[in-house]
């Protein structure tokens, strides 16, 4: 089992599919809806998610054993809000258009029931790989529902993934809206994402019936 | 053997097999079942789910025809080719053309509302092995109704496929649902395609084809078929006649615009004890309040005419009754036994915050002008509290009683 034993490997697979922090836990359902109108910022809010998880996470296993309990939760706000500000500079650098509609979410990772999450659940009672390897796994977990979310979104509510026009012009009328096709409107409303995110839900529950809850 | 016998005995060869609810529903349809309940309970009354419903569905035949009708009026009258009628039987509205207009234009939506639909309900059916149920045929035959004549077919069965999964089968089917299937399938196309089911081209057949002409520089008349409560939120001036209004000659969703065949179809609906006449009348009375309170407001000075909501405001308490989707809502809609209030006192509630509530989103909100639409959905929604806190009121009186007893 080359670079991770199966008990590693199990904290990467588990959160992307019968353990999925959005589908399963249904945690983390507000930024879910709010950026994945476009698949950019969803892969963006996956990639500024999986970095303030994967070092979240080490930094509370590090200092885990001198951490007050009285205090934690500020402490691990603290870790947070460090990491957070990181990201939102780093995207203010490097991706200036896209931080301005972003950097309100951006500062909303802090409140990311997810992080607080696995910090509390994971990261204070478990090594610094191991809870590395969940930091990353649940932020995968995370990513790969946004990234979905934001795919059907774009697609089907403006025609373009990325902001590339795949499906046609709708103004030159070409593509399938030679064909008369018209974009989705609901689809950028934030109510279809969470129609979204609940047939996926549907989907999964359907294929794997352990995950159903009892009456 | 006969035909008669043949389709009878039909369902019999595929008993026990994974296409028997199909056979079944169609069984019933046409035959009365011949199995009676085993066991102490017997149930006598003749109108079964499928009895109701078609009930619904024949007091909505005279709206769907004239609906057919008053789509080709409105068409031929947009052109110019016919004079504006005047009584309710003018020849000029009853002409064959408008009518071969009207089914040209009516049919296919009714076609594709029921064919996607019933597709749907009959795969589910299948699929989770249960009989067919007869949810969609009401349904069906509303959502044809309550959308412009000029949506495009496929935009329609988009709609219903989201309407019937989404708005019914996940929550668990007919009966089980939170939302009115055939609103939720007109909210979904609303916000999903705004331009084709609002605005002064969809309601009148042509005029989006007209405006593309034009707008490709082609030499042609321009056609406008603004609804009124479009042009009263535009502050335009209406040109249609009260009678006009309570006839139905006015641009609109195919079903919505005749009050006064709604209005035959209410009274059909509450002597055969199909719809409740506390939830139609307490919404009559919930918009004539709210009506009342803004004509007494303009009346005492407070919006004025500059005010941007002046025109609706000022608008006659009663007009509000008869123009856009109100009746129809409130007949067909809000009385869907599902997801109304279940309990009397719950109906009154009910029904009056529908009525006060849609004159509300009408004035405030002159991007959504049909109100009743949201105002049903968003009781929909509180239907099962209203119950909730009538029956726990009920529950604290009797208390009380005992304990004034016992004491």
């Amino acid at each position: 089992m080359g670079l991770l034993s199966r008990k590693d490997a199990k904290l990467i697979s588990d959160p992307l599919a019968d353990n999925n922090p959005i589908t399963i836990q249904v945690l983390g359902i507000c930024s879910a809806l709010a950026i994945t109108a476009e698949l950019k910022a969803s892969i963006v809010m996956a990639v500024s998610v999986l970095f303030v998880m994967g070092v979240g996470n080490v930094v509370i296993s590090l200092i885990r054993n001198i951490i007050p309990s009285k205090i934690r939760i500020i402490v691990q706000l603290t870790v947070v809000a460090a990491l957070v500000i990181i990201v939102d500079q780093v995207l203010k650098a490097f991706a200036y258009e896209l931080s301005k509609t972003l950097s309100v979410f951006v500062g909303l990772i802090i409140t990311n029931c997810i992080i607080m999450g696995r910090f509390e659940a994971f990261a204070l009672g478990n090594g610094l790989w191991r809870s590395f390897l969940d930091g990353i796994g649940n932020a995968l977990g995370y990513g790969v529902i946004l990234i979905i979310v934001g795919f059907f979104r774009e697609l089907l509510g403006a025609g373009t993934l990325l902001g590339y026009k795949v499906l046609g012009d709708p103004i030159e009328k070409t593509g399938v809206y030679a064909f008369g096709y018209e974009n989705n409107g609901f689809m950028l409303l934030a109510p279809m994402a969470l129609i979204v995110v609940g047939i996926i839900i549907w989907v999964q529950r359907s294929r794997n019936k352990a995950l159903i809850e009892d009456e | 053997m006969g035909l008669f016998d043949k389709l009878h005995k039909i369902n019999d060869k595929y008993k026990g097999t994974k296409l028997a609810p199909l056979f079944n529903g169609f069984h019933t349809f046409l035959f009365t079942p011949n199995e009676v309940t085993h066991g102490g309970t017997h149930v006598k009354a003749a109108d079964d789910l499928k009895r109701t419903m078609n009930t619904v569905i024949m007091s909505l035949v005279p709206c769907l025809i004239f609906g057919m009708f008053n789509a080709g009026y409105q068409h031929y009258l947009a052109l110019g080719d016919i004079e504006a009628v005047e009584g309710f039987f003018s020849a000029a509205f009853w002409s064959w053309d408008n009518l071969v207009m009207g089914i040209i234009k009516v049919l296919p939506l009714v076609i594709v509302s029921y064919v996607v639909g019933l597709a749907i309900e009959f795969l589910f059916a299948v699929i989770k092995g249960h009989e067919i149920e007869e949810g969609y045929l009401v349904t069906g035959m509303l959502v044809p109704l309550i959308v412009p004549v000029d949506l495009p077919l496929w935009m329609l069965a988009v709609a219903v496929a989201f309407g019937v999964v989404i708005g019914k089968e996940v929550f668990g089917g007919t009966g089980m649902n939170i939302l009115n299937p055939a609103l939720t399938i007109r909210a979904f196309l609303f916000f999903a395609y705004p331009t084709w089911m609002s605005g002064d081209k969809v309601w009148v057949h042509g005029a989006v084809e007209n405006a593309q002409q034009m707008a490709a520089g082609k030499n042609v008349d321009a056609i406008s078929g603004e609804t009124i409560l479009g042009s009263l939120a535009q502050g335009h001036e209406v040109h249609y006649s009260v009678a006009d209004m309570f006839f139905g000659f006015i641009p609109g969703s195919i079903g919505e615009t005749s009050t006064l065949l709604i209005a035959l179809a209410a009274l059909f609906l509450i002597f055969s004890k199909i719809g409740s006449w506390r939830i139609m009348f307490s919404a009559v009375v919930g918009a004539l309040v709210m009506g009342l309170i803004f004509n007494s407001v303009v009346d005492a000075g407070w919006i004025t005419e500059g005010s941007k909501f002046y025109t609706l405001m000022s608008t006659e308490f009663w007009h509000h009754l008869l123009i856009g989707g109100f009746a129809f809502g409130v007949v067909f809609m809000a009385t869907d036994p599902v997801t109304a209030s279940q309990t009397n006192k719950g109906k009154w509630i009910y029904g009056f915050l529908i009525g006060f509530i849609s004159i509300l989103i009408r004035v405030f909100n002159p991007a959504y002008p049909e109100g009743v639409m949201l105002a049903i959905l968003l009781m929909n929604v509180f239907a099962p509290t209203i119950d909730h806190y009538v029956v726990q009121g009920n529950v604290k009186k009797r208390m009380k009683r005992l304990k004034a007893k016992t004491a």
